[in-house]
């Protein structure tokens, strides 16, 4: 794995529940269904896409806009009856409601494409010329291969690689994280993206995509829908979608010779409103926008997929590969104990490993000091006011640093901290082999042990003062795993995943972190061969597989994975062979994204059964009002005692049609999500939207009615 | 005793029958489906028939073999009929009309066993044994076959296709093989059902039954008439109407007839007879899917079905509305006196739901609801536990819609037996079960906008709606019972019938197949705390679920216009 710098330190995982969660503040723009202007503005979109070529790709709405065209023929013909009029006017405004939900999903994506369009504004580059001089040419006319210069204030006119230098880049166009990051070329860091601008030193960028094909190129057209195919989950259920409705068209159009033989032949506008009914509009409508509205919700997390496919798979996933580095823990090793041998205190130790890091300024000696002062009161003094303090740094021959001072009796003490061998080599030297090391070495060897076996690293602290040279006990480093990750990782246990972590730890530390973590199962020692023959091992059980990742060497893997989530820090090529893109880089976003995938099949599933459930509603209010007076036994059926024939016919056509108006919210916010496992979770959207979908339509049909009836002449 | 404790002990013995058999047979189903021996007769016949045993076909050749097999069948049979009165054993009958003789000869093939004649005053006994009977043995193997082969499509352990799928298996697994259809038959015919029906004829005949090869006897009787008493090979005839699921009797009242039925324990023989092999199915496919719990839950989704079904119809005769029954005491217009209100309703919701046809009593003269009750049972697809063979496939098309239908749900792509349900699985299972609804609809739809609908019927209303309605029913599903009131032996409905018979029996089994042969390409997930549980009493409750929902609706507004309109008045 490659180390990764991260610009932003990585956020604590959000609290479960999750999905749901607030989006990062300041992403791109956007707005929801409340939003009034939105609606004007899908309003010509939707009457736009009534265009039957348009209508004919969503076969359920086709069918109701034949029948609205239908209708609309009898009522002109038969312009006195107001029956006619008023079902023709609703069978409109269901196919409406229809693309007015598609219209705002896909507005809420263009007002994010518009403002990420305002960014691309057209650049101007610097065309580094063969002979080595500069020409100034358009950001349009560069190619692949071009280099050119970039330098403080300057707009990166394309994707590409840094090449020379290194300097500070503001990404907030795209990822909306005000803090500048850098980029730097060579390593994992030299990936830029056009649009974004530097805003220090100067760096020559050698250009990677053809314009047009750009990062913000593919993000506009991405959050616009433009590029947006039916997924496969997406298909399956419109062929059933269409399925039924040709069952339903088979109920209906054989129906008029049952009729006819009863006696009780009925109007081809009363035919139209019941198929109407019947078919599974209220799914067929929120189809596509709730197709577009899961894409919005990654976008919004700030998670780009190239494809709603990937999306999907995310539901599937059954195993997570977790990098251990950053993910699971904070990423640097932490002082957490001071274990004192031979006899010395603890509060000694503390102190001599204080003194001994007070220079050092990585994490690891910051945390030392940080403990001491903590657990011992210690004060924090500066480096320079320690008189005569000479600073040993830290080299990898003597893998130890410390300090050279004046004790209070005026006697020179030095203070190492570092590797076990090297202090105790140190501590042997320096008591000349004569007398031997102070401080008992098996004691130090089983301390040190014990420390490594618990996955953490020790530092000896060793000393040389008055009493002579000795080791005064061990300094336990470990890596702190991050709050929380344990509960998370017993959620997606509980929904069926597995997480793997992987490391480049030795086995005995990476399972002493698993077990910590409460990780599944490490891949130790991780190389990217193991890695992929490790996606491929769980791929050829059946499993799905996601990772992340952000290097060149997480290219293969990335590809390979089902879903594989590059981080925006890392290079072109992890980003070009995953199919999800994190602008935040935080890895832990992995399973957000698990949730919005899973969240968008619940909610495809969720509307199909309260679409169908509505139905047996429908049945007993029309039937009734057909044939009651051919048989007056069949009033039986009328079981919500609607007033009349007509408003009853009425009211189902209405509540179908104020039904889709009434989920495009959920539609677009997806149905909740919560961590459960499978059975719990069906069982409960079984009785929401199962169960819900058989009462509801009584309910609400039989409210219309009421209303209908209170209209003058309509009985 | 009373009526009702003696059907709920009737129940009782049937199901406790049921439970003991279903295991043991269902297993020693799946260990004939699935062993690599062949008995020394089977050889033979492979030999006389010039076909490899051990080729494994894809699902098109499997497909192929069926059909051509049936479609050999229809041909032998139409010509037999044709030509009665020109061969041996005729017993004087004149040649069968054209229309009727396509008619039973789509009826038998199809198992639907719809007779638009009456046996003893049509068939000789060559037609009888080499046609008929013949056919009541091969097309209940065919429908095994069938069923056989898609459960090794859904429960096919391919390694994952990505990696090739030749790794780690070899010869029976290359993918999507489906057996060999050959040895499927034979073995259905030579192990299972002949076998079977050999021990069951032997204890119809202990129960009474007649069994002989004679013709009518000119009986005078005591007040000097003279009557017509028809003998022949019954009980063998019997054994295999009821266990192959065919319902087509020898004598022209069916089971009602003493000869064919005559107490009630050769009843209940005939009752469990009907269910024995659909109900034990579910056990070789759980036995074959190495889950044995899957297959309990398709058993008691089947079970809650027929249940319920019984229960309604049960419920319907008891209460026998309308004046005249309830003046009598009892709705037994139709009914055998020997068997009662009880066990008519037994048979009835048990010939319905198994696509068998047979009856004790006449549908057409059940109460409203009850004749509607055995028409729902019906229209669920025969699924319940439906045909012998056809029942699992219907079940296990219906179980891929449940899981596509509630299984997002759970936030997965929608999987069965771990594998998942994509585009082609759904299109496949979707197009299966709209078959019968089309077919029921535009037929009874095209009856009765002819005036041949009208013209055949015997009652007028709704009453004479439900006969039409019936028969299309009746002969989409292959079930081949009769409301008996409608006069359907006129050519309209010879060939509309017989071929909503064909149809409705190979367009299914093609889409079977085919979905079976596209799951047998996919390779299984494991399953992980995320996967919907298909093993679990939910799913079977999504299934009856399912099934209610998707048929009630389709047929909501016939059914409104048929025996609710006449039930409700």
């Amino acid at each position: 794995m490659s180390t990764t710098t991260r610009v932003r330190p990585p956020q604590t995982p959000a609290a479960p529940g999750t999905a749901e969660a607030a989006a990062p503040p300041g992403g791109p723009a956007g707005g929801g269904l409340s939003d009034p202007r939105l609606l004007v503005r899908a309003l010509p979109v939707a009457l736009r896409k009534l265009d039957p070529r348009t209508m004919a790709k969503a076969p359920v709405m086709f069918v109701v806009e034949v029948g609205s065209v239908v209708t609309t023929v009898l009522a002109v013909r038969h312009p006195g009856e107001w029956f006619g009029w008023v079902v023709t006017c609703w069978l409109w405004l269901t196919v409406l409601f229809a693309n007015l939900a598609e219209a705002v999903a896909e507005g809420r994506g263009k007002a994010q494409a518009d403002s990420l369009r305002r960014t691309r504004t057209e650049s101007v580059a610097r065309r580094l010329t063969e002979e080595g001089g500069e020409e100034t040419v358009s950001g349009a006319a560069l190619r692949v291969g071009d280099r050119v210069v970039c330098e403080a204030g300057d707009v990166i006119p394309g994707d590409g690689d840094v090449v020379e230098g290194v300097a500070s880049v503001d990404e907030s166009a795209i990822t909306g994280e005000s803090a500048p990051v850098i980029r730097e070329s060579g390593g994992d860091r030299c990936a830029v993206t056009g649009g974004t601008s530097v805003l220090s030193d100067r760096i020559v960028v050698a250009i990677t995509t053809r314009p047009g094909e750009s990062f913000i190129d593919r993000m506009i057209s991405l959050v616009e829908g433009a590029a947006r195919r039916k997924t496969p989950n997406e298909t399956a259920l419109g062929i059933l979608l269409a399925s039924l409705t040709v069952v339903f068209l088979l109920a209906v159009v054989t129906l008029q010779p049952f009729a006819r033989y009863a006696g009780a032949e009925q109007s081809l506008t009363v035919l139209t409103a019941l198929l109407v009914c019947l078919i599974p509009t209220t799914i067929g409508a929120l189809l596509s926008a709730i197709g577009i509205a899961g894409m919005d919700r990654l976008v919004r997390r700030n998670v780009l997929a190239t494809s709603g496919r990937a999306v999907e798979a995310a539901g599937d996933v059954s195993t997570l590969l977790l990098d251990k580095t950053g993910t699971i823990t904070f990423g640097d090793r932490r002082a957490t104990a001071f274990v004192p041998v031979g006899g010395a205190t603890e509060a000694a130790l503390a102190e001599a490993a204080h003194l001994g890091s007070l220079a050092d300024e990585t994490p690891e000696g910051r945390s030392v000091v940080a403990l001491a002062e903590e657990r011992h009161g210690l004060r924090g003094s500066h480096e320079g006011g320690l008189k005569g303090a000479v600073w040993v740094p830290f080299t990898a021959r003597t893998r130890m640093s410390g300090v050279d001072l004046e004790g209070q009796d005026g006697r020179l003490v030095r203070v190492r901290k570092g590797a076990a061998s090297a202090v105790r080599a140190w501590v042997e030297q320096c008591a000349g082999g004569a007398g031997g090391a102070r401080g008992a070495g098996d004691e130090v060897d089983r301390v040190v042990r014990e420390v490594a076996e618990a996955g953490g690293t020790p530092l000896v602290v060793g000393v040389e003062d008055a009493h002579g040279a000795r080791v005064l006990g061990v300094v336990h480093l470990k890596d702190v795993v991050k709050d929380g990750m344990r509960a998370r990782f017993t959620e997606l246990r509980g929904m069926g995943i597995r997480t793997v972590m992987i490391t480049g730890d030795n086995p005995l530390t990476a399972r002493a972190i698993a077990g910590e973590a409460g990780v599944d199962d490490f891949l130790a020692e991780a190389t990217p061969e193991d890695k992929m023959a490790f996606i491929r091992r769980e791929q050829s059980s059946g499993r799905l597989v996601a990772m992340t990742g952000d290097g060149t060497n997480d290219a293969p893997a990335l590809a390979q994975a089902d879903v594989g989530v590059a981080m925006n820090t890392g290079t072109s090529a992890a980003k070009e062979a995953a199919n999800m893109v994190d602008l935040d880089s935080d890895p832990t976003k992995l399973i957000e994204i698990v949730a919005i995938g899973k969240q968008l099949l619940i909610t495809r599933g969720a509307l199909t059964t309260f679409s169908l459930a509505n139905d047996v509603a429908k049945y007993f209010a029309i039937i009734p009002a057909m044939f009651a007076t051919a048989y007056p036994g069949l009033d039986a059926l009328n079981l919500m005692r609607l007033a009349s024939p007509q408003s009853a016919i009425l009211s189902a056509v209405i509540f179908n049609a104020l039904i889709i108006v009434a989920l495009v919210p959920l539609a677009l916010r997806g149905v909740r999500y919560r961590p459960l496992s499978a059975a719990g979770m069906l069982r409960r959207n079984l009785a929401v939207y199962g169960a819900g979908g058989l009462v509801a339509p009584f309910v609400g049909i039989k409210l219309i009615d009421l209303l209908l009836s209170a209209i003058p002449g309509v009985n | 005793m009373s009526p009702i404790l003696a059907t709920a002990l009737q129940l009782l013995a049937l199901v406790g029958a049921l439970a003991l058999v279903h295991r043991p047979f269902g297993d020693y189903m799946a260990a004939v489906y699935t062993s690599p021996r062949h008995l020394r007769i089977e050889r033979c016949l492979y030999r006389c028939v010039g076909v490899d045993p051990d080729a494994r076909l894809r699902p098109a050749a499997y497909l192929r073999a069926v059909l051509a097999f049936s479609a050999a069948g229809v041909l032998l049979l139409y010509a037999l009929q044709r030509l009665q009165d020109k061969l041996p054993l005729s017993l004087g009958f004149e040649a069968i009309d054209p229309d009727q003789a396509f008619n039973t000869a789509a009826s038998f093939v199809s198992n639907t066993n719809w007779q638009s004649y009456a046996g003893e005053s049509a068939m000789g006994h060559l037609v009888q044994l080499t046609g008929l009977a013949v056919q009541n043995f091969v097309s209940a193997a065919v429908g095994m076959a069938v069923a056989v082969a898609v459960v090794r499509g859904f429960v096919h352990r391919s390694a994952r296709s990505r990696e090739g799928a030749a790794r780690a298996h070899e010869g029976a697994a290359r993918s999507g093989e489906l057996g060999n259809f050959w040895t499927d038959l034979v073995r259905g015919v030579v192990r299972i059902l002949l076998p079977v029906a050999f021990v069951s004829a032997l204890a119809l005949v202990a129960t009474g039954v007649v069994q002989n090869l004679a013709g009518a006897h000119e009986v005078h009787t005591l007040s000097g008439a003279t009557q017509h008493i028809p003998g022949g090979p019954v009980a063998s005839q019997e054994a295999i109407k009821e266990l192959g699921t065919n319902g087509g009797g020898f004598f022209n009242a069916n089971s009602a007839h003493p000869f064919e039925n005559p107490s009630g324990l050769s009843d209940l023989l005939e009752v469990f007879l009907i269910l024995v092999i659909p109900f034990s199915l579910t056990r070789t496919f759980g036995t074959m899917a190495g889950n044995v719990r899957q297959g309990y839950a398709l058993l008691g989704a089947m079970g809650v079905l027929w249940l319920g079904a019984v229960l309604a119809v049960t419920a319907s005769e008891f209460a026998h509305p309308g004046t005249a029954a309830q003046a009598a005491g009892g709705a037994m217009e139709g009914k055998e006196q020997r068997f009662g209100e009880g066990a008519s309703a037994l048979f009835a919701a048990s010939t319905t739901m198994t696509s068998t046809g047979a009856v004790n009593a006449f549908h057409d003269s059940f109460t409203a609801l009850g004749g509607g009750a055995t028409l729902l049972g019906m229209m669920l697809g025969e699924i319940a536990p439906g045909g012998v063979g056809s029942g699992l496939y219907g079940m296990l098309v219906m179980a891929v819609v449940a899981v596509f239908l509630a299984g997002l749900m759970v936030g997965r792509t929608p999987e069965y037996l771990g594998k998942k349900i994509g585009t082609r699985e759904i299109t496949c299972a979707a197009c299966s079960f709209l078959v019968t609804p089309a077919l029921v609809l535009s037929g009874t739809a095209l009856a009765m906008a002819l005036p041949d609908g009208e013209e055949a019927m015997t009652n007028i209303g709704a009453h004479g709606f439900t006969e039409v309605l019936y028969a299309y029913t009746s002969a989409a599903n292959n079930n081949g019972s009769a409301f008996a009131g409608l006069g359907a032996d006129t050519p309209f409905f010879n060939t509309t019938l017989g071929l909503c018979m064909l149809l409705g029996r190979f367009l299914p089994m093609v889409f079977a197949l085919a979905l079976a042969g596209s799951l047998a390409r996919r390779a299984p997930a494991p399953a992980t705390a995320g996967t919907l549980r298909t093993e679990k009493p939910l799913f079977s409750g999504m299934l009856v679920g399912s099934v209610l929902i998707v048929t009630g609706l389709t047929f909501f507004p016939a059914l409104a216009l048929g025996p609710l309109a006449e039930g409700l008045s």
